[in-house]
């Protein structure tokens, strides 16, 4: 089985901290990560090769510095990696992005299962796996919480939705994003580090995955930012210290005054 | 010619583009700003630069920094027009954000003086056309078909793909829901056009009177506003609890259109069961008063005073990473980031300290309050209302005063 895997490089959001006097990002000291989501994709992927055979390909779009992510990747199970990565690729959107993707799959031969993680936690988009089931013109399902079964290219999924989960069949080759539900991942091991330090990461370039320029990068995107501003920083509400009786009681005649109940109505 | 390009001759090298980066492609490591000796002008990295604009914007005054685009091409912008909503719906209910979609579309048509149109496919969705039409709505476009199971996505996506490129709404937004984040992406990608995700602000901008699509980026930590310039529809998902839901017509005047000669495919999508979990305290999504515990808890027994404290409310119960990570409660439990974002009246946090990533999926909440030992803990700078104690104490006397009707 041909199980394909893309991440993405991410700065690691729960370092970040806002500087209350410039009201923006401190970005000293924070790593490059593989995006949290992806983690749980790809120890899925190298779940299935060990239980069905096959190969763990991953991919990412990225700047040149993406490679760390796929030697992570590596030492985490990968067998392959590949980074498309190309001036042309710079400024693209999810429609960008998975038109890239879905070209890079298809140059690699294809594949039988693609795993993404929902969302990227510095986008939170989610949008790139719908786009390249679409662009592959294969079936997609998202926020997957189990895979139960696959036989004769048959797949059985368990769907998250709001208020339960849907069990979902389909065959192969399919798209599916998963939850950090779905399992525990484990930590490289030796023999995993050692691989991704000599590992070989191949460069496909825009001309290698035999995209039409037009649809790649900023030139490839509809969706353009007019705007990047920081959400005003709230200043904190009312405080209230000592005994817990006067305290609850301070807090339940404010609630009054302000119209709320919390107690549960009906009672 | 690159697509970025600093402008040399207007560069002050005043630095504030430098700050502005959020990957850190910019040092002013240029040639000598006119006129000085001491301050060089900007030079933008082109490896680590991913063209997202915010330099531009930080640029204004000066207009030192241009982006070029030459987007490939789009549709004929002015064919289009008309606000589109998607009416999800699953196992025989419109789903909740439905309304609120609405509510935003008809502030949309309000500004471009035009109409607001849902789009309904399903087997047996008559049923919901009253419902729709009583938000409002001027046209709803139906495919009613046996053949269309609830979870046929696919099918879903396509067809919804027809209806948009035969009726041309300039706009089309859906839910951010599970099924609204999955379904729009996979019609972006086929009829070609933006799609911005999770929107919690929309508006019509007054001078090109495009679509100005606000969302969180960054878990919340800073927002971005986007635009989708010679592409149609403009497209968004809309996060949920966010916008006023459309107030309910007198009497509606809409009419349902059925769109009969549209092909239904089959599904690739086989559908085997729903199994909807049952806790009375488990929809965090809609709940009015979430109740939500952390690290703090110290032990998943100690689980049940939240628990108790729900109950008294009538909330749900919530957890925090941390709580979750610990094995003390299921991941479907867990607000923040990597978990839940919610949007409830009351939002009561216990015994979390409020770190970033919990802090993006519920400081939207109509108001906060804080329980927590450590006075300097974060949760307090974005609570309405905070109590510094410990929450064993404080919690029970909580759900005293509430038992004792207070």
């Amino acid at each position: 089985m041909k199980v394909f895997v893309c991440i993405k490089q991410v700065p690691d959001t729960t370092n970040v901290r806002i500087n209350p006097e410039t009201n923006t990002l401190v970005r000293e000291g924070v790593q490059s990560i593989i995006n949290p989501f992806d983690v749980y994709a790809l120890e899925e992927a190298v779940r299935l090769k060990e239980k069905h055979g096959g190969t763990v390909t991953v991919i990412t779009m990225g700047p040149p510095q993406a490679e760390s992510a796929l030697r992570d990747a590596i030492a985490l199970g990968a067998d392959n990696a590949y980074l498309v990565s190309d001036r042309a690729f710079a400024g693209a959107d999810t429609l960008a992005t998975a038109y890239a993707l879905s070209c890079a799959v298809r140059k690699l031969g294809g594949a039988d299962i693609i795993l993404m993680g929902r969302q990227a936690i510095d986008g939170d988009t989610g949008q790139v796996g719908p786009g390249v089931a679409e662009n592959l013109g294969i079936s997609h399902i998202t926020d997957i919480r189990k895979i139960e079964e696959i036989t004769d290219s048959r797949i059985v999924v368990e769907r998250l939705l709001e208020e339960g989960y849907a069990r979902i069949a389909t065959r192969l080759p399919v798209v599916l994003t998963v939850v950090k539900e779905i399992n525990n991942p484990r930590l490289p091991s030796l023999k995993g580090k050692l691989a991704a330090k000599k590992a070989e990461i191949a460069l496909l370039k825009a001309a290698d995955i035999e995209a039409d320029v037009q649809r790649l990068g900023l030139n490839g995107s509809p969706t353009q930012v007019m705007k990047i501003f920081t959400p005003a920083r709230p200043s904190g509400g009312k405080k209230f210290t000592g005994e817990p009786a006067v305290t609850v009681g301070a807090l339940l005649s404010e609630l009054t005054t302000a119209g709320i109940s919390i107690r549960k109505s009906g009672k | 010619m690159d697509p970025i390009r600093v402008i040399t001759q207007n560069c002050v090298g005043c630095k504030l583009c430098v700050k502005a980066c959020p990957y850190e492609a910019i040092t002013l490591t240029g040639p000598l700003v006119e006129g000085r000796t001491d301050r060089n002008t900007a030079v933008i990295d082109l490896g680590k630069c991913t063209l997202c604009g915010a330099c531009v914007e930080a640029c204004k005054r000066y207009n030192a920094i241009v982006i070029t685009r030459r987007t490939f091409k789009g549709q004929d912008v002015a064919t289009y027009s008309g606000v589109a909503i998607f009416a999800e719906h699953r196992r025989g209910r419109i789903a909740s954000v439905v309304p609120e979609i609405i509510g935003a579309a008809r502030e949309l048509a309000k500004q471009r003086a035009s109409t607001v149109s849902a789009i309904l496919v399903g087997n047996g969705v008559h049923a919901f056309t009253d419902e729709l039409l009583s938000y409002g709505v001027d046209e709803i476009w139906m495919i009613d078909n046996p053949a269309i199971g609830d979870f046929d996505e696919d099918v879903q996506a396509d067809l919804v793909s027809e209806i948009l490129l035969e009726k041309k709404p300039e706009v089309f937004l859906g839910g951010g829901t599970v099924v609204g984040r999955s379904l729009l992406p996979r019609v972006a990608a086929r009829i070609l056009t933006g799609l911005t995700a999770d929107c919690t602000e929309l508006s019509i901008d007054g001078e090109t009177q495009l679509l100005k699509q606000t969302r969180p980026a960054f878990g919340g930590n800073i927002m971005a506003t986007i635009l989708t310039q010679n592409h149609r529809p403009q497209m968004a998902t809309v996060r949920h609890k966010v916008m006023t839901p459309a107030e309910k017509v007198s009497d509606p005047k809409g009419k349902v259109i059925e769109l009969k000669h549209i092909p239904v495919p089959r599904s690739k999508l086989e559908f085997l069961e729903f199994v909807e979990e049952k806790s009375a305290t488990i929809n965090l999504v809609e709940a009015d008063v979430i109740v939500s515990g952390g690290r703090g808890i110290k032990d998943p027994k100690n689980f049940s005073l939240i628990e108790k404290l729900a109950l008294a409310t009538g909330g749900a119960v919530g957890a925090s990473r941390a709580a979750v990570d610990a094995g003390w409660i299921p991941y479907s439990h867990q607000v923040g980031q990597t978990g839940k974002t919610v949007k409830p009246t009351v939002y009561i946090a216990c015994g979390i300290s409020g770190a970033i990533q919990h802090l993006a999926g519920m400081k939207a909440s109509d108001m906060i309050i804080a329980i927590n030992s450590d006075p300097n803990a974060p949760i307090f700078d974005v609570a309405h209302y905070g109590i510094v104690g410990d929450l064993f104490q404080v919690v029970p006397e909580l759900i005293k005063r509430l038992e004792a009707g207070a």
